[in-house]
């Protein structure tokens, strides 16, 4: 039934858009990483603005459609004169949606850090920030490696409203040949199965680190 | 932008009429993928060999693929080889076979958070399997499931203007079609959809919250 023998022409544009997919979702990731950092030690500051700005951050990109996020930087910012190609405007709308869910991650695992680290650290002279770089962030980053690692998936499955937004990825380049070729299942199929060659080993990867992990404590 | 031109009667009656689209597919899929993956996640854990092979392998394949691509292939590719859907049907199927292997393992995770003791001592009290399942397991892990289910639930809400690639009349559609009229509505409208999303989707996980509370 399945035959992918017309698609071996096609293999240049599904591996264009293999590889945006992967580009798009690792700088979603780092992106996503650091904004989701920075709100989450934000989120627990003593300082209450800075706190109402980062749960107001986390609260509304979390209960908002990607999709909303994606249109608002492709149609929307142009109306004010800001324009993003479709390959930007999706890895904007990635990296801010992706870094609302990291921060909760990041600030649950600062919270699981025993409150005796940063009096420790703080009376032996080191302020806040410090403490928070030095001491309390890298054990942290430990307890939030699982949680980012299903962040990670999420994001190259999220990638796929690249295509809605000619985003060039490899929904959109499937889109494309199953429209040039008038082949949409076969072409759907081999789409599923080269996603699957990317999130399939890394949730067996990540079982097995959340696995090592478990056994440490 | 023309806030008050964007906000017309008539454009807002339209944009209800989509979000009641929205609400109702969200709706009758989170019922379907309750049942479905509440069976599934079931015979997950229940370890009934070769069957919950099958089911694992499933729901890890469906769980692994972008959403949007299931929304597609239910719409574009299924009729290739004769079965015509329909938007509507499209998205709700497309919803259903990707939310019921989310709740699958919410379920199976559920079932075992409960403590092997008590099924041993349910069998041991003379209760079958399925009776010591029915009436002693699942009623203790419905319990625990109940915030993830609601988050599931707002996840959901949120996937189905997914369903726009299909041009399913649902809010984030008809707010497209407002928008095309005049570039001066664009951003006004982005405003109101995404506060419509954050006001339903943010009462919905206070009340997962106030869940998790209550159990701990």
């Amino acid at each position: 039934m399945l035959d992918f023998s017309i698609l071996i022409d096609y293999s240049d544009m599904l591996w264009d858009g293999f590889k945006v997919t992967i580009v798009a979702s690792l700088i979603a990731l780092v992106a996503s990483f650091i904004i989701g950092t920075v709100v989450a030690v934000m989120r627990i500051t003593p300082i209450a603005p800075l706190r109402w700005v980062g749960t107001a951050y986390v609260e509304f990109f979390r209960n908002i459609p990607l999709v909303v996020i994606a249109f608002f930087f492709f149609i929307g910012t142009p109306a004010i004169g800001i324009r993003f190609s479709g390959i930007t405007a999706g890895t904007i709308a990635l990296s801010i949606y992706t870094s609302a869910f990291i921060a909760e991650a990041v600030r649950s695992g600062i919270l699981s850090i025993p409150k005796g680290q940063m009096e420790a650290a703080r009376s032996s002279g080191l302020n806040y920030m410090q403490t928070m770089r030095m001491i309390i962030l890298p054990q942290a980053i430990k307890i939030v490696i699982p949680p980012i690692g299903n962040q990670f998936i999420n994001l190259v499955k999220n990638s796929s409203i690249l295509a809605l937004i000619s985003g060039a990825d490899l929904m959109y380049q499937a889109d494309l040949i199953s429209a040039k070729t008038f082949i949409v299942f076969d072409v759907y199929i081999l789409v599923a199965l080269l996603y699957l060659i990317i999130t399939i080993p890394l949730s067996v990867g990540l079982r097995y680190i959340e696995s090592r992990l478990a056994n440490t404590y | 932008m023309d806030f008050i031109g964007a906000y017309s009667l008539d454009n807002l009656a339209f944009l209800m009429q989509g979000f009641y689209m929205t609400l109702k597919v969200a709706v009758v899929s989170i019922i379907l993928s309750f049942i479905i993956g509440g069976i599934l996640g079931t015979i997950r854990f229940t370890r009934v060999p070769a069957i919950s092979q099958i089911v694992v392998a499933i729901v890890e394949t469906i769980r692994n693929l972008p959403l949007l691509l299931i929304i597609l292939f239910t719409y574009l590719a299924l009729p290739e080889i004769g079965i015509n859907l329909g938007n509507t049907v499209s998205a709700i199927i497309a919803l259903v076979v990707f939310e019921s292997s989310m709740i699958a393992e919410i379920v199976r995770g559920g079932l075992d958070s409960v403590e092997k003791g008590q099924i041993e001592a349910a069998r041991s009290s003379g209760l079958t399997y399925l009776q010591a399942l029915r009436t002693i397991i699942l009623p203790q892990a419905l319990k625990r499931m109940v915030p993830n289910l609601v988050s599931q639930f707002i996840s959901l809400l949120k996937d189905t203007s997914l369903a726009v690639v299909i041009s399913l009349p649902e809010l984030l559609h008809h707010a497209k079609i407002i928008q095309a009229q005049n570039t001066q509505y664009v951003i006004p409208i982005f405003i109101l959809i995404a506060l419509i999303y954050f006001a339903v989707n943010y009462v919905l996980s206070l009340i997962a919250k106030r869940l998790e509370l209550k159990q701990t």
